[in-house]
Formats: C-alpha cells, sequence, structure tokens
C-alpha cells in the first residue's frame, strides 16, 4: 500500500512540477518577444548604419535565448536536437546576416511567443480555472443574487454547484495530466524550428570522424611500429642466438661437459624467447579477454593489482572484441594511475552494460567506473594516461568523466556505445 | 601410471606422449579437442590429466572447462593444467575446485624435462603445483602490501619454493640447505605469517596460497 502511495505522490509532483515548467515556458516565451523585436529593429536600421553595430549583440541575445529553450527541453523532456553552429563572433553583422542558424533562430522568436506560448499555457489554466471552480464556486454562487457562470455550468443552486465543482476537479486534473505531453510537445515544437538542419549536424559527425579516425589510424601505426621492434630486438634476435649456440653445442659433441652446457644455455634462450612473445601477446591482446570476455579479464587485472580490487559485472553475453578490448586497457590504465598516484588502497570498478532507455539515446551502452579511495584532485589534463584513454574512446564515440574533488574519492567512468552479444561460442 | 593428455597442437601432442612414456606413464588417451578430453576423463578415470588450457572447438578455456567439469564428476581427479600464458583467475578457479592434486604450468616448463616430470608425479600424487610466475606475482603483490614484508630475504626464498608446492626434501636442494634449516626457516615463516602449522605436506602449501591470495 505505501508503494503505491508513495509512487501516486511521486506522480502528483511530477505533474505539479510539469505545470510550473509550463507556466515559466510560457514566461520566457515572453522575454522571447521582447529579444525578437529587438532583432527585428536592428535588421531595419541597417540602411542607416545603426543597425551594423545593433545586430551582432542582438543575434546574440537572440542566441542565448534559444540554447537555454534547447538546454530546458533536453533537460525537462529529454527531446534533445543538433546545436547550431556558434555565431560568427567578429565578423559583424553581414556574417550574420549569411548565417543559416540566427535566421532559424528569429523564425523561432516570431512564431514562439504565439505558439509555443499559447501551447504552454494551457494545462497551468486549465488548473487555475480548476481552482477557481472547486475553491470559489461553492461560496460565491450565494452572494450574487443570480448566481453566476462557470465555464458553461449557471452555478445558482446547491446542485449547480456540485456540477461547477466537480467540472474544476475535471479541469485541474485534465491540466495536471495534461503537463508533461504538452511539455513534451513544446519541446518537440521548439526543436522542430531550433535545431540545425540535417546537412549541418552530418557535416559536423564527418568532421569528428575524420578527426577520430586519423586519431586511431596513427594509434595502430604506432602500435604495429612497437609490436615489429620488439619482435625484431626480443624473440627474433633470441631465436638467432638460439641457432647459433645449438650450432656451437654440435660442434661441441666431442666434448660432453660443454655440449651439455651449451644445450641448457640453448634451452634457457626459449624461455626467454617465450618470455618475450607471452609479454607482447599481453600488450596486443590479453588471452583470457578472448577466452573469457571484459568481466573475467577485469577481474583478473584486479587479482594482480596491488590495491584491494573489487569487481562487480553487470554483463550478459559479450561486447563487440574492440570494445572489449578499449575497455580492458582504459582499466589497466586507470588502475595503474589508482596505484601510482591517489595513495588509496581500495578500488571499486563496475561494468555495465545498458540497453539506452530514453527515446533519444538508442542502442546499448557499456559503462565503466572506477572508483578510488585516495586523496582525490585529479588533474585530467596533467599526464598523458587519461587524455590517451579519452582519444582512444573518441573512436567509439566513447566518453570518460573524471570526478575527483579534493579528498577524494576519485570516481572516472567511461561509456561507450555497443550492442551486447549472445556468449561467442565459435571463433576458429 | 594412467595419463590422458589434452593437447591441439600435433607437434606437442607428440612429444608429450613420448616424454611421458620415456619416464614410465601409460598414456592411455592422447586427444586435441575439449569435448573429446570430458569424455575420455570421465570414462578413462586416470591418475593423472596433463591438460593445455586452450583447445578447440572455441579456441578459449575448453581445456580448462573440461577439467574442472570433471572434476566435478570424479572428486579428486588430479589434473595438470598447461598453459601459453598464466592467469591469477585459472590459478583461482584450478586451486578452489575441491580437493585432489591440481598444477598450473606455463607450457614452456615442459622443456625441462626432470622438473616437468617431476611436477606430473606430485599432482598424481594429491599435490599442488603452481608456476614460478603464478607465485612471483603474488610475492610481488605481497611485497607491495607489505604483507610479507616481516621476512628476511632467506625466508622469502624459501616461501617461493613451498608455494610452488615443492617438498622440504626439493627446497632444501634448490637452495643447497640441509633439510633441517629448510625446516627451521618454515617454522620461522609460519610463525611470522601467523600461519597455523601443518605436518602434512600439501595442507601447508594450501595455507601459504591462501595467506598470498589474501
Amino acid at each position: 500500500m505505501s508503494a503505491i502511495a508513495a509512487r501516486s505522490r511521486a506522480g502528483t509532483l511530477r505533474a505539479l512540477t510539469a505545470v510550473g515548467r509550463c507556466q515559466l515556458a510560457g514566461l520566457l516565451g515572453l522575454l522571447v518577444a521582447c529579444v525578437g523585436p529587438a532583432v527585428v529593429a536592428a535588421l531595419l536600421l541597417l540602411p542607416v548604419g545603426l543597425g551594423h553595430r545593433l545586430l551582432p549583440p542582438a543575434a546574440a541575445a537572440l542566441r542565448r535565448c534559444a540554447d537555454r529553450a534547447r538546454e530546458r527541453a533536453a533537460r525537462w523532456s529529454g527531446v534533445r536536437g543538433a546545436p547550431p553552429d556558434p555565431l560568427p563572433r567578429t565578423a559583424g553583422a553581414r556574417a550574420v546576416l549569411a548565417d543559416a542558424g540566427f535566421w532559424r533562430d528569429l523564425g523561432w522568436a516570431w512564431l514562439e511567443p504565439l505558439v509555443g506560448g499559447l501551447l504552454v499555457a494551457v494545462p497551468p489554466s486549465l488548473v487555475v480555472y480548476g481552482a477557481f471552480g472547486v475553491l470559489v464556486q461553492p461560496f460565491v454562487w450565494r452572494l450574487l443574487d443570480d448566481g453566476n457562470w462557470y465555464a458553461f455550468v449557471p452555478v445558482h443552486t446547491t446542485a449547480t454547484m456540485v456540477a461547477a465543482l466537480l467540472l474544476g476537479l475535471g479541469f485541474t486534473a485534465a491540466g495536471l495530466l495534461l503537463a508533461p505531453s504538452v511539455l513534451r510537445l513544446h519541446a518537440r515544437w521548439g526543436r522542430l524550428l531550433l535545431a540545425a538542419p540535417r546537412t549541418a549536424e552530418l557535416v559536423r559527425r564527418i568532421e569528428q570522424l575524420t578527426d577520430t579516425r586519423a586519431v586511431a589510424l596513427d594509434a595502430r601505426a604506432d602500435e604495429l611500429r612497437r609490436i615489429e621492434r620488439d619482435l625484431h630486438d626480443g624473440a627474433q634476435a633470441r631465436l638467432v642466438a638460439l641457432g647459433m649456440r645449438l650450432d656451437g653445442a654440435t660442434r661441441l659433441l666431442d666434448d660432453p661437459h660443454a655440449a651439455r652446457a651449451a644445450l641448457l644455455e640453448a634451452r634457457e634462450l626459449s624461455a626467454r624467447a617465450l618470455e618475450d612473445l607471452r609479454d607482447l601477446v599481453r600488450g596486443i591482446q590479453p588471452p583470457i579477454l578472448t577466452d573469457r570476455g571484459l568481466g573475467d579479464a577485469v577481474r583478473s587485472l584486479a587479482l594482480d593489482s596491488f590495491l584491494d580490487v573489487h569487481v562487480e559485472v553487470r554483463l550478459a553475453g559479450r561486447l563487440p572484441a574492440a570494445v572489449e578490448s578499449a575497455a580492458y586497457f582504459a582499466v589497466n590504465e586507470l588502475l595503474a594511475n589508482a596505484a601510482k598516484h591517489s595513495g588509496g588502497d581500495r578500488v571499486d570498478i563496475v561494468l555495465a552494460h545498458g540497453d539506452g532507455s530514453g527515446e533519444e539515446s538508442g542502442g546499448g551502452r557499456l559503462s565503466v567506473s572506477v572508483t578510488d579511495d585516495g586523496r582525490g584532485g585529479a588533474d585530467p589534463a596533467r599526464g598523458t594516461g587519461l587524455l590517451g584513454v579519452r582519444a582512444r574512446l573518441a573512436t567509439f564515440d566513447g566518453s570518460l568523466a573524471l570526478h575527483s574533488p579534493p579528498g577524494g574519492p576519485t570516481t572516472v567512468t567511461l561509456e561507450i556505445p555497443c550492442a551486447s552479444s549472445l556468449p561467442k561460442t565459435s571463433s576458429s | 601410471m594412467r595419463v590422458v593428455l589434452a593437447e591441439d597442437l600435433f607437434l606437442l601432442r607428440d612429444g608429450l606422449v613420448r616424454t611421458l612414456r620415456e619416464h614410465g606413464f601409460d598414456v592411455v588417451s592422447a586427444v586435441d579437442n575439449g569435448p573429446s578430453l570430458l569424455r575420455a576423463l570421465l570414462e578413462e578415470k586416470p591418475d593423472v590429466a596433463v591438460v593445455d588450457v586452450r583447445l578447440p572447438p572455441t579456441f578459449t578455456d575448453e581445456g580448462l572447462q573440461a577439467a574442472l567439469e570433471a572434476r566435478r564428476h570424479h572428486r579428486g581427479l588430479p589434473v595438470l593444467v598447461l598453459s601459453q600464458y598464466v592467469d591469477q583467475l585459472y590459478a583461482n578457479e584450478l586451486l578452489a575446485s575441491d580437493d585432489g592434486g591440481v598444477g598450473y604450468l606455463l607450457k614452456d616448463r615442459v622443456t625441462d624435462t626432470g622438473q616437468f616430470v617431476d611436477a606430473v608425479r606430485r599432482v598424481a600424487a594429491g599435490g599442488t603445483v603452481l608456476d614460478p610466475q603464478v607465485i612471483g606475482r603474488l610475492l610481488s603483490r605481497g611485497d607491495a602490501r607489505g604483507t610479507i614484508s616481516a621476512l628476511t630475504p632467506r625466508e622469502r626464498d624459501v616461501l617461493e619454493l613451498m608455494a610452488q608446492g615443492r617438498s622440504n626434501a626439493a627446497v632444501a636442494a634448490a637452495l643447497h640447505f640441509s633439510e633441517s634449516a629448510v625446516a627451521k626457516h618454515t617454522a620461522s615463516i609460519f610463525a611470522k605469517l601467523g600461519i597455523a602449522p601443518s605436518t602434512e605436506d600439501n595442507r601447508r602449501v594450501l595455507a601459504v596460497l591462501a595467506y598470498l591470495r589474501r
């Protein structure tokens, strides 16, 4: 029972919040109604020259209003539109006029106070008018000789008063129930007017992909160079030495003691070549990651760490191999950081894969959080570790967030969009 | 002594079969994949199994899984696991898989035939054999955490060999000590670390490992 009560309380609170936000959105619409004409005035003053000075600040003010509206839409209703390119700052009125985003802002400023304002006015008006019916109608009709009208009800008897009271309750309830949907509708309406056109969004996306691809290609080239060098200086060199040693041993066969020593040395060389190869393989793709996936691979890191590492894994099935690898090496780096710099002695790691909720997110995402109980105050700009991790995650559209207040604790959260698959059954 | 062997690379399997036969083992079955391994272990119920971790068809930890599964059916079935790399997680899983001999060695160790055959015998006898690399990592972790800082360098050497599963005699031979000196060191190690001493060899090894893995 108490759970139901709590839920209905939460529901009422949400509805009231939505009504309040509708009211606020309406008021802000009035502000837009002031800024919009200022921009129009600046435009009209362009022929006399004064407009050239007035337009850039007016356009910037309008853009601030639009940005706020976009933020509110995202925060209140989860509706995210593509932000426009920033307004040209220094090039003056001419550049502003050439900016597609500016004209979109202006169109929005023209329509928002009328259409948007009217839309968001509905729920608060229903609530207030309903409250008027419930709180005022039961008393006021006695004071007036021939009653009064409440909506379509002429209130002059107890029966009509009760009808007005019920109608008022209905209005209030309708206002409360409608508010979240109206708010969302308003957000979508704003997005319709304000969102950058698809091409602008795509251009930006291509730029970002070109950048991250360049980083990924560089990283891959570095990696291949490192592997080549490690093989050249390590295993290959040792195998050459091994061959020489074996050759020497064949020439020593007359002297069994010397031959035996040479052969033992050859065995030692082969063991070291294997050791080199093992280290190399672990740096490319740790075998446990292939065998068991991210969860157990991170557990294995935890066992090797000097810190007290607690791992919680909420992953069903396997993730794409590239994502597993990126996440593994990121955790490895973060654990090394915690051991080196945090001064703490306990680390908590949580690996989770969510299916992605909310209308805009789409697809799943892997989230990894690494929290230590150290002194905090970590600076992401210092040290190349975090920057490197962030650059590598960018290839996957992943992100890294660092929260490290002085005094700790430090939490690093990684997110990588990706789908999860069923457990792997064949790889040969 | 009857042995079941699982290794997917022909050259290595052949070499291992030969080595084991030369040393008087009876290799009753030599298989190259996970499902056959499980079948062989359940049907033959050998005195000891020598198993490569990575086998077809998945080329992941098929061999380890088959060995663990077989141990659930035949409690205490001795298993020596070989691998191209060692991982603490696998060592933990093997140690946790009820009692009976277990071993976990890097594949390279088979190049030292004497040591390898000795390890197979120790596992068959119900002992615990862990690769020096597994123990090395446990010890460096112990160093960093300060859990074994009370030990003298000599005692640390003894602890290392003991944790690998060696008997007092083998530790004495490796460090050129007398056996009584090893016994004295062992007593001192147990006192310093607060581990209850045990006269039984394998129980002693397990106590040391439990301490290091904390």
